[in-house]
């Protein structure tokens, strides 16, 4: 009984110690980001905003945000579109070569990300989209795509393949089966990849920065503030797009939440 | 039964389906009256899902082909048909509620949608779920889904449904009274129902003619009494149920009749008129268990062989009674409860099994 309960302090001392390893950068960068001291020391100089004030008057920020931003809404757009019939595609049909279709789907997240900005790079540059906005989109939506199908094919598992023939058999052509009961069945899924892809966009940095040029999305930029001097602006820059990202990922996965739940009782 | 005057409605013309190397149905052929009521029965794989869903244009057959008022449809998409099908697992949309999956067939036919929530209501209350038309199909209970897959085909009033084992996810008391609400539903509404079943029960209970179907081939055709009191073969005579098989050898017994000897006994039968039964032949006979008396001492009488009880088998208010006869072969005798209860038989107790002689009839060899 004793020795149970010593165990369970243990393991909740334990899993207390991983989140703050996890998370003390990013807590501090939050906190100092709100320091009015120049320098990330302790004691605390005093609550202050300047730093928020002084990125949000600095132009490339603000250019770099709202790059990052458009990047971040057309990827996720194209990714979720091309992952719903990526995944549509392998639950609909049979043909020879599907599992090498579904590996080659899901393959771009396992090459390292170096290589991908490199060939974006080599490649974008021959079709004349390097240093595009539109590059930076293309090279995101390879990465986040396999993202998007392996959302809306978790989903489609659960569809009964008879629901889709019994909209068949009730009149429904395919197309208005697709539209009018595959995707309301996959729509928190959809949903969920539109935030994620959204996430993995807003966060990407190496292909960015191979890709951009001058049209720099903020995690470059924040790389090229770095390289110039240590600004406590970083802080400021690092806890809007932790915040912007986080509420992404929690707005995913509550939506995967509830198509979970509502599966369970289903089940 | 309607009358043979009109081309039929639907004819299967030598179908087959196979999957690769898999026969699902091998050769299939019968017609559907309109306005009848047809049962697809076999065990399962034996090809009657596989039917029906071909009729539903789900599956396009390997060879052979299906008309529908004498045209061709083999090809036509099932989007194109009107053969609304009642899944066995009803099949409904988890995301709409029960009024919007009762609406969804009108829907795509593009009818306004104060008319299509209107006659969705008018099929809901005539199944008598209106009351949850704005649930969702997972608050439903098994029943009540069932109904809303009902109203959701009837409600295309198409002049054929389609119904895949439409009892078996049911409750067995719910069982029985879906039964018979869908044959009320079918004579009120007088079109042509096609239910695919396993049980003889059901398909006997509810179907003007039964298609029997074994390893992707028609056994039999024919009105439930039909199959029931002469069934054509070996495998049909064993699938109904209720059937006594009496293996022996036939001889000649005078007028019109052939005299059996075998383990069981010996009995006589009347000549078939479509076989010749010869001196000597292994022949087997066929008796139902509900046509054979039960009695103390002989009576001399028409067929009569002596048994000892067994054991009793009681499936509400029918039992049957299990019996050996002194030859060694096992006889069965179906009463009511009523009847045993008047003379009531207990295990190892000395009988005579009677029946009359035109109770009996011959599997052809």
């Amino acid at each position: 009984m004793n020795a149970s309960t010593s165990r369970r302090a243990l393991l909740v001392l334990y899993t207390a110690l991983v989140f703050v390893f996890i998370f003390a950068p990013i807590v501090s960068t939050v906190v100092f980001s709100f320091n009015a001291d120049r320098f990330p020391s302790l004691p605390w100089g005093g609550f202050s905003l300047q730093w928020y004030e002084a990125i949000f008057a600095d132009a490339s920020i603000q250019r770099g945000l709202a790059n990052s931003l458009i990047v971040a809404v057309a990827t996720s757009a194209i990714a979720t579109f091309l992952g719903f019939a990526a995944a549509y595609v392998d639950y609909r049909y049979r043909f020879f070569g599907k599992m090498a279709y579904i590996s080659i789907v899901a393959l771009p997240p396992t090459v390292p990300v170096v290589i991908l900005g490199v060939a974006m790079l080599t490649f974008e540059g021959r079709i004349g989209l390097s240093g595009t906005l539109t590059g930076i989109t293309v090279g995101h939506v390879v990465l986040a795509a396999p993202f998007a199908m392996a959302l809306v094919r978790m989903r489609l598992a659960d569809l009964d393949p008879d629901i889709e023939r019994a909209a068949w058999n009730l009149g429904a052509t395919p197309w208005a089966t697709i539209t009018g009961v595959v995707i309301p069945f996959c729509l928190p899924a959809i949903f969920a990849s539109v935030f994620l892809t959204a996430a993995v966009s807003f966060d990407e940095f190496m292909i960015a920065w191979f890709v951009s040029g001058v049209n720099e999305t903020l995690p470059v930029r924040v790389l090229a503030m770095l390289q110039g001097q240590v600004s406590p602006r970083i802080n400021a820059i690092g806890a809007l797009v932790f915040a912007v990202s986080m509420t992404l990922v929690v707005a995913a996965q509550m939506l995967l939440g509830r198509g979970g739940r509502r599966n369970a009782k289903e089940a | 039964m309607t009358g043979a005057t009109a081309a039929p409605m639907l004819e299967i013309d030598r179908v087959a389906k196979r999957y690769g190397e898999t026969v699902a149905v091998a050769d299939v052929s019968f017609t559907i009256e309109k306005g009848e009521f047809i049962a697809l029965m076999g065990p399962s794989g034996c090809g009657k899902t596989t039917t029906l869903r071909m009729i539903a244009g789900l599956d396009v057959p390997s060879d052979g082909e299906i008309r529908l008022w004498g045209r061709r449809i083999n090809e036509d998409a099932p989007w194109e048909r009107e053969a609304p099908l009642v899944w066995q697992n009803y099949a409904l949309f988890p995301f709409l509620s029960v009024v919007k999956n009762v609406e969804f067939g009108l829907k795509q036919r593009g009818l306004p949608a104060a008319e299509r929530r209107r006659k969705a209501m008018e099929w809901m209350e005539r199944l008598g779920i209106a009351g949850f038309a704005d649930r969702g199909v997972d608050q439903l209970s098994g029943g009540q889904r069932q109904r809303v897959a009902l109203a959701r085909a009837l409600a295309l009033e198409p002049e054929m449904l389609l119904l895949d084992e439409p009892l078996s996810a049911l409750d067995p008391h719910l069982r029985v009274r879906m039964q018979s609400e869908l044959v009320r539903l079918h004579r009120e509404l007088g079109i042509t129902f096609v239910c695919v079943t396993h049980s003889h029960s059901e398909a006997f209970a509810m179907a003007d003619r039964v298609v029997i179907m074994s390893e992707g081939r028609v056994q039999q055709i024919g009105a439930p009494r039909e199959i029931y009191r002469r069934a054509s073969n070996r495998f049909v005579a064993e699938f109904v149920g209720g059937n006594n098989l009496f293996s022996g050898t036939a001889s000649g017994a005078g007028e019109g009749m052939v005299r059996v000897d075998g383990p069981f006994g010996s009995a006589l039968a009347p000549r078939p008129t479509d076989v010749e039964i010869l001196d000597g032949q292994a022949v087997t006979l066929v008796v139902a268990a509900d046509r054979i008396d039960l009695a103390a001492a002989p009576s001399g009488a028409g067929n009569e062989v002596e048994a000892r009880v067994v054991t009793l088998e009681f499936v509400g208010s029918s039992v049957t009674v299990f019996l050996e006869t002194t030859g060694g072969a096992e006889l069965r005798v179906q009463r009511s409860l009523h009847q045993i209860e008047n003379t009531p038989l207990s295990p190892g107790q000395a009988v005579f099994a009677r029946w009359a002689q035109a109770e009996g009839f011959f599997l052809p060899a």
